[in-house]
């Protein structure tokens, strides 16, 4: 099996190529759409007097999570097919990936600037900025680094359910993992597996290096000593 | 100038923090808001800048209700140092610093030298510390840098809320003094929140005394121990307040001229005899420039031997500004009982004893018995 695979690898470099980048692309599109999305509900629902809106929010976000894919992929069909949008393929896997990386976006970006010093927020407003800029000066320099880790987990995660994806059509490494199911080709899914996880350990480690780099300086030092 | 008339505050939750209180802070004056906590001296302050806003009555600033003003603009006039200090840890030293100038839109160049020079004025080399980020600072340098920071566009008033709160007794009392010394350079018109007493007379040009939201005496540190206006007064100000008036004066107030000082070189039975004459304990040796060298005593005094070789040794000297309850524990420290006070070259300039300090003390007691009911009754 793992001789075949391998001469799977060495036969077929482009059509493995163009899963991973199919795959790729789904994800980023996603997660882009995610971050946006997160990090703006993150910072309504973090405002003062909305403790109860963010409890609903993230309330229903965590049950998003719980939703089986293959079930949410079916939901979303009906929606979309209802609305005369393309109910298979890139779209519906898009949606549903969307919002499982909403989660871990929300929650971090609210933690993260619930968590803000309120000394700070204090000598900021006490000194004369404004709320905007206390949310830009201060609360989102000081999140971004959690922000980001709260990505880095959506990106992980969503790579893994991508690959159910294929199972609609959308492509990605998913495919051949599916088709080596219905052809009993161990080798095929094998290659699939071994794709997607090479994938979510790349990213991983890509996606730690740009937390690193997003976290300012001053707080870099706070957390070394 | 600041004037607040009949100002109060109610919250959402009924309390009646603030009752309506008249206070004027004059211009470069150091008023201190002084209190038990919850006694609404931090609410009084925060309506100065509008950080809380008030129920009723009106807040004057040279004049001008602050209502009027736009409150952001309002507060860039108005520096402003808490407790909790309140760095921001993702900027530098000077870009915190340079906050309220960055909200002003100074060029970036004008914001960095602003910054290098607040460094120095609050004691810190501009060269190491410009760029550093608050968490390789000490407690103490962070809280320099807040006050660097409120002093950041050169605002004519300051509020600030326990500065110098959270930080150690010696680094306390060291920032202080040095703060003072910054204060009768700039000369701010400051309203400055403690609950601490002894902070408060050491610091305050005025003290307002607050209880339950009101105003209950409004007076000078010295009016504030000598004449209580009433129990509660006395009890916050505590049953020692004769010695905490000793932290009022310095050395330089009430110091008396050395009885005798003696050259070295002199010829040390002329000396002896002198001392012998006038029945004195000590005498003082002085270089020609007036450097304190020792305590002189009559039995160490012997004919073979140069004056400079028989003296004791100060173990401990105080300096004009040396406050005199500082004072008072030096002299236990003092071989003779007697402290030298030397003016900052190290010249001897005067001396103080138990007898002069006992003398203070029982002067205040009089005062105060002399008036005892204090002002308004």
């Amino acid at each position: 099996m793992w001789v075949q695979a391998w001469n799977y690898l060495i036969n077929h470099p482009d059509k493995i190529a163009k899963w991973t980048l199919q795959h790729l692309y789904i994800i980023l599109v996603a997660n882009a759409l995610a971050v946006v999305l997160g990090v703006l509900i993150g910072i309504y629902i973090s405002g003062k007097g909305r403790e109860r809106i963010a409890e609903t929010v993230i309330y229903f976000a965590s049950i998003m999570m719980t939703v089986p894919s293959l079930a949410l992929y079916g939901i979303l069909m009906g929606i979309l097919s209802a609305l005369t949008l393309p109910s298979i393929g890139f779209l519906p896997v898009v949606i549903a990936l969307t919002l499982y990386g909403l989660l871990p976006i929300i929650r971090n970006t609210y933690t993260a600037i619930r968590e803000v010093d309120p000394a700070m927020i204090e000598a900021g407003r006490g000194m004369g900025m404004r709320e905007m800029q206390i949310l830009t000066k201060v609360k989102l320099p000081l999140a971004v680094p959690v922000i980001m880790a709260g990505l880095r987990q959506a990106v992980v995660m969503n790579i893994g359910i991508a690959a159910i994806g294929a199972y609609i059509g959308a492509g990605g490494l998913g495919q051949p993992i599916f088709r080596g199911i219905a052809n009993y080709r161990n080798d095929l899914i094998l290659i699939g597996a071994i794709f997607v996880s090479l994938l979510a350990i790349v990213m991983d480690l890509l996606m730690g290096g740009l937390e690193w780099l997003t976290t300012p300086k001053g707080v870099r030092i706070r957390r070394k000593s | 100038m600041i004037k607040l008339e009949h100002v109060g505050k109610t919250f959402s939750d009924g309390t009646e923090a603030v009752k309506n209180l008249d206070l004027e802070i004059k211009e470069g004056e150091f008023c201190v808001l002084l209190g038990p906590s919850g006694c609404g001296k931090t609410t009084t302050m925060k309506m100065i800048n509008r950080l809380i806003p008030l129920t009723s009555g009106k807040i004057y600033i040279d004049g001008v209700d602050i209502c009027k003003l736009d409150q952001n603009e309002l507060r860039r006039g108005i520096g402003y140092a808490i407790q909790n200090i309140g760095l921001f840890p993702h900027l530098t030293v000077w870009q915190n610093i340079a906050t309220v100038p960055m909200l002003k839109k100074w060029p970036k160049t004008k914001q960095r030298k602003r910054a290098e020079e607040l460094l120095e004025l609050v004691g810190m080399e501009p060269d190491t510390f410009i760029d550093r980020y608050p968490s390789e600072l000490s407690g103490g340098q962070q809280q320099r840098v807040g006050v660097a920071r409120c002093l950041g566009a050169d605002p004519p008033i300051l509020l600030m809320d326990e500065p110098f709160g959270a930080i150690d007794p010696i680094t306390r009392n060291k920032l202080q003094e040095e703060f003072l010394k910054i204060q009768a350079k700039i000369k701010k018109t400051i309203a400055f929140v403690t609950h601490d007493i002894n902070e408060a007379i050491k610091m305050g040009d005025r003290i307002a005394l607050m209880r339950a939201g009101e105003l209950v005496q409004f007076a000078d540190p010295a009016t504030l121990l000598s004449s209580p206006k009433d129990g509660f007064v006395r009890d916050f100000v505590g049953a020692d307040r004769v010695l905490k008036g000793l932290r009022l004066l310095r050395a330089k107030d009430v110091m008396q001229e050395p009885p005798l000082t003696v050259k070295v070189g002199e010829n040390p039975m002329r000396v002896k005899a002198l001392m012998e004459k006038d029945r004195m304990r000590w005498a003082m040796l002085t270089e020609d420039e007036g450097h304190f060298l020792g305590w002189i005593t009559c039995d160490d005094l012997q004919e073979s031997k140069r004056i400079r070789d028989t003296i004791t040794p100060p173990t401990i000297t105080a300096s004009l500004d040396t406050p005199l309850n500082e004072a008072l524990s030096m002299m236990f420290d003092s071989a003779i009982g007697t402290l030298a006070i030397l003016d900052d070259d190290e010249r001897l300039v005067g001396v103080l004893s138990f007898e002069i300090i006992r003398d203070v003390l029982g002067q205040q007691v009089d005062e105060a018995k002399t008036e005892p009911c204090g002002e308004g009754q």
